[in-house]
């Protein structure tokens, strides 16, 4: 027994140490190289620049309060929201009943901004990374009338940047449509000419 | 459910089904030693590896020998990692200067991922550096599956030969794995990942400037998200597409951010979650048809991959029938009428997280695209009874495999009890010692995941679970059962940073990894020395359906019977009261 341990020691130890040199180095060191040769801004986040400094990226959700913009999900990442140093979902249990109340609140919130109309279940929900992009077609629909009156837009110009703003199902069937924040508020900007 | 989550689910099943059978043949080719296409690409470095580490790779080893080896290189693994994880302060490519990991979280970590489980009790962006990612996880997730896949041939090779104590070369199998399978399909799935925009890069950190910034204080109209009052945010990036691949592929799961592939830079798009989705099933599946091209009989293996599909599809369903009804709680509160959201992401939604669910547990990966926590309490019950099952349902790579096998040899010792004659499985007999075997690998898991539940309730440091009421329990169990099984998903509001929770959880994992490897091996060698039998008038056929449902109804026994009273006491229980509250 102690002489096949021998045996086999050697090959353990390098073998470990070539596969970790080929799997743990080559491997990220090449797909980095490819990377950055065939798809450079992928790779490096998919940053978006305005006026020469990043203002974010466009996969990661961005903290909205201003009546003028679009929201986005809640989001349950500490100590604020949408902070990218540490991702995170609420965790709570369907039937906890802080998760009803937070609920109520947010609803309580925003049909304040829009009295009568039940509020879509993205703008309520926190995400699960706290750092979605995206909210339903509905949801965006639903902040049309706030943003319009707070851009002076009439609301068939937010309407259609939504629709400019709205990725579809793949193939028709797969994934969820859906509408990037960030990139709708760049947009809406752009149209009122602020900066 | 509508029909685009009927269209999701069956259209997934299909391509999964599609994708594995070339690749099972291909890979068939690469444990038989023929060639297999890309031997001519890499065949020169595969020769130099073994040249430059001392390998005779013609010599084949007895099942001792090939356990060994396995446990040579994995414990040699696990002491990597661990120490990697506590130097990181000083080690290079530590760009936000980050702390060696605190030592009971290194120690969780070191076994969770040699032993293929990847259950993050760290998180991943706020804690390890691009380096400990790199050359310590990494590595791990091609050496844990390859490890895997390795024990699968082994088992194969048992029943496939007769009359000797050769089980394979341990080395070979392992850098073939790596060579042949693992990297070539993590290259091209992580440069796709890529193109559709997880990062790949060493410049880490990014810090930019939001669009709003907090000069415009106007109040939330939500009333609870205020602006961030830095107006910064810190972007971390890093060579996330080739680990998230590997993850994926080598059924891993832990992930380089702490949400995994909930968070937008591992999952960016539908496309991703398809092709990640698939990558979680497709060598488990794939390794079906390995087993029925190696041993020359391959009725024998599609009658597996029967089983495991028809397990898989009916969990899956289940999961995405309970995600798909809406929460009682969140009604007549001013909300849209509508599955739940909480914890999932708008670009998934309720169908493409319940899928994700079942198969990141059906497989041992453990890989989230949503919080689990925040399912339905039913939405929480199919992925934990997949994973209590004993990842055998595709299961991990190569581990799925030999537990489907090892409960095949139990499913021909129960029809051989039935109809009173010596029971056998692919003309090899079973006999005690088999059957010992067998039962060891069956019975260690369900134990400690019920005792390290017992213990976690009873011992634990009280203010670990985060929800109220049954559902705290199901945090507990849950965390066993995916320890438990090397899966590696949690409920993942159970705060198990602390020495009991890494503890127990190492031991758990190390042992339901080992002590599960260590019987099949023996199993094998056992398998490999007897005769092949003729098939007689007696034999039960394992190709046919009665066998099939034979399995099956074993699988779901054996689990329902371990497990049923604590789910009962768990989401059966908040599901009930939820209900009945609302």
């Amino acid at each position: 027994m102690f002489a096949r341990c021998v045996a086999q020691f050697k090959p353990a130890c390098f073998l470990f140490l070539w596969l970790t040199l080929i799997t743990g180095v080559a491997y990220p060191v090449l797909l980095t190289g490819l990377g950055a040769g065939l798809f450079p801004a992928q790779a490096r986040g998919s940053l978006l620049e305005k006026d020469g400094s990043v203002i974010g990226s466009a996969l990661i959700g961005q903290p909205f309060a201003a009546p003028g913009y679009f929201t986005g999900r809640p989001s349950a990442t500490a100590p604020e929201p949408y902070n990218a140093l540490a991702s995170s979902g609420s965790n709570l249990a369907a039937s906890n009943p802080a998760l009803r109340e937070v609920v109520e609140q947010r609803s309580a919130a925003l049909n304040e901004t829009r009295a009568g109309a039940a509020v879509p279940m993205d703008l309520v929900t926190a995400s699960g990374s706290g750092l979605d992009p995206h909210i339903s077609p509905a949801a965006a629909v639903w902040q049309i009338e706030r943003v319009a009156a707070a851009r002076g837009l009439p609301a068939e110009t937010v309407t259609a940047l939504i629709a400019r703003h709205t990725e579809e199902r793949l193939w028709g069937f797969w994934g969820e449509r859906r509408v990037g924040v960030l990139g709708l508020n760049l947009a809406l900007d752009a149209a009122t000419g602020q900066r | 459910m509508i029909v685009t989550d009927w269209l999701q689910w069956l259209f997934f099943l299909a391509v999964l089904l599609a994708a594995s059978w070339p690749l099972g043949l291909y890979m068939a080719r690469v444990y038989m030693g023929r060639p297999c296409g890309l031997d001519r690409l890499g065949g020169a470095l595969e020769r130099l590896l073994y040249r430059r580490s001392g390998v005779d790779a013609g010599r084949e080893m007895d099942w001792k020998t090939y356990g060994l080896a396995v446990m040579g290189i994995n414990l040699i693994g696990i002491v990597a990692v661990w120490a990697v994880a506590l130097l990181q302060g000083v080690l290079p490519l530590n760009p936000l200067a980050l702390p060696g990991v605190d030592p009971f979280v290194a120690i969780n970590t070191a076994v969770s991922f040699a032993t293929n489980t990847n259950w993050q009790a760290y998180s991943g962006e706020a804690t390890l550096s691009i380096f400990t990612q790199m050359l310590a996880l990494t590595v791990q997730n091609f050496l844990s599956a390859a490890t895997g896949m390795a024990v699968a041939a082994a088992l194969i090779r048992g029943l496939a030969r007769r009359e000797t104590t050769q089980l394979g070369n341990f080395w070979q199998d392992l850098t073939r794995s790596v060579l042949y399978i693992l990297l070539p399909l993590s290259l091209v799935l992580a440069l796709v990942l890529v193109w559709q925009g997880v990062p790949q890069t060493f410049d880490a950190v990014i810090e930019a400037h939001l669009l709003e910034q907090p000069a415009a204080t106007a109040p939330a109209p939500d009333g609870t998200t205020a602006a961030a009052p830095t107006g910064r945010q810190t972007l971390v990036l890093g060579p996330v597409a080739s680990q998230v691949a590997i993850k994926q592929l080598g059924t891993n799961g832990g992930g380089y951010y702490n949400t995994n592939s909930a968070h937008p830079f591992e999952n960016p798009t539908p496309l991703t979650n398809f092709l990640e989705m698939l990558a979680i099933l497709l060598i488990p599946a794939a390794f079906c048809h390995t087993f029925g091209a190696m041993i020359g009989d391959r009725r024998q293996g599609l009658a597996v991959l029967a089983a495991m599909t028809i397990l898989f599809a009916g969990f899956s369903y289940l999961t995405l029938a309970a995600e798909s009804v809406p929460n009682p709680a969140l009604a007549g509160i001013g909300v849209a009428a509508g599955p739940s959201l909480e914890g999932k992401e708008v670009r998934f939604g309720p169908a493409g997280s319940a899928l994700w669910a079942a198969v990141t547990t059906a497989a041992s990966n453990g890989s989230v695209n949503a919080m689990h926590d925040s399912f339905m309490p039913l939405g929480g019950l199919w992925p934990m009874l997949l994973m209590q099952l004993g990842e055998v349902v595709f299961g991990g790579v190569g581990s799925g495999l030999y537990g489907m096998l090892v409960f095949a040899m139990v499913a021909v010792f129960v029809a051989g009890l039935m109809v009173g004659r010596t029971p056998e499985y692919c003309g090899k007999k079973i006999e005690p010692f088999e059957t010992k075997m067998a039962a060891l690998v069956i019975l260690i898991p369900p134990f400690l995941c019920l005792m390290g539940t017992a213990l976690a309730v009873v011992a634990g440091p009280a203010d670990a679970v985060s929800n109220p009421g049954p559902h705290g329990f199901s945090q507990v169990l849950y965390a066993f059962s995916s320890m438990g099984n090397n899966n590696g998903s949690a409920f993942a509001g159970l705060t198990a940073s602390s020495p009991f929770w890494t503890l127990t959880g190492a031991v758990a994992m190390f042992v339901s990894r080992y002590w599960l490897i260590l019987p099949v091996l023996a199993l094998a060698g056992s398998l490999a020395g007897k005769k092949r039998l003729p098939q007689g008038p007696g034999t039960l056929p394992t190709h046919g359906p009665i066998f099939m449902f034979l399995l099956i109804v074993v699988v779901l026994v054996v689990g329902a019977l371990t497990f049923v009273p604590a789910l009962a006491l768990g989401p059966v229980a908040e599901h009930l009261a939820l209900f009945r509250a609302n």
